[in-house]
């Protein structure tokens, strides 16, 4: 499983960080990323969609805090 | 890639410490959220891209090498206010790292891990009589206004 807490970073590494760790994938492998309310939240979703990323959940974990999972 | 993005080529005309990491905090954003970025870096800017990091009289006339020398490299990068004699710089970097920002040598490998276009001008480098071996290896070119014109057609210019 590929794992990533971007919780602590800001912008631009939020998406940084994202879009490097799903380069170094094999097409079909999943990415579990925690993330924050707010800008990560609605952006890195949409950006893993628009280079043809499957978003497969967005959970709600508490305290700002939420898991999404990208399959590549 | 989305048909719909434009392509971004930032100027990096400044080599001001503060503008410099405003480029590439605008640069890698745009590179991660699937925009083809190119950085085109040319007179005070081309000290960020010096494989000397400090002060060193490169070129081969006084003048250039005055000039090299005062200018210095990617550690000597002034802040564009309040610089206090160039300490800083240093200071917002600690500031930076305190808070979680990206520091700007991060952002710089993140620009190169992402694929961003990095040309240097060539008529700066003559100028200032810099060889493309005293830039860092990440320069993929070094490119006239023609050039940089042309690939820039279709996309955003951001002056910095």
């Amino acid at each position: 499983m590929n794992f990533l807490d971007i919780t602590r970073e800001t912008c631009p590494m939020t998406f940084v960080k994202v879009k490097l760790a799903l380069a170094k994938m094999e097409s079909g492998q999943e990415l579990e990323v925690i993330l924050k309310a707010g800008e990560p939240l609605e952006n890195v979703p949409r950006s893993c969609e628009e280079q043809g990323y499957q978003v497969l959940s967005i959970d709600d974990c508490g305290d700002h805090k939420h898991r999404i999972m990208i399959k590549k | 890639m989305n048909e719909s993005k434009k392509d971004i080529t930032i100027v990096c005309f400044s080599g001001d410490f503060d503008k410099i990491l405003a480029a590439f905090t605008m640069a890698t954003g745009a590179a991660a959220t699937n925009r083809k970025v190119t950085m085109f870096f040319t007179f005070w800017g081309l000290n960020v891209l010096k494989k000397e990091q400090g002060r060193k009289w490169l070129g081969q006339g006084i003048m250039a090498k005055v000039f090299n020398f005062l200018m210095g490299g990617r550690k000597k990068l002034p802040l564009s206010r309040l610089n206090f004699g160039g300490i800083s710089p240093s200071l917002m970097t600690s500031m930076m790292k305190k808070h979680n920002v990206a520091t700007l040598p991060e952002l710089i490998e993140a620009a190169h891990a992402l694929g961003i276009r990095i040309l240097a001008c060539e008529m700066a480098l003559h100028i200032l009589e810099l060889e493309r071996d005293d830039l860092i290896e990440e320069v993929e070119d070094v490119v006239g206004v023609a050039t940089f014109l042309n690939e820039s057609e279709n996309g955003h210019i951001i002056f910095v």
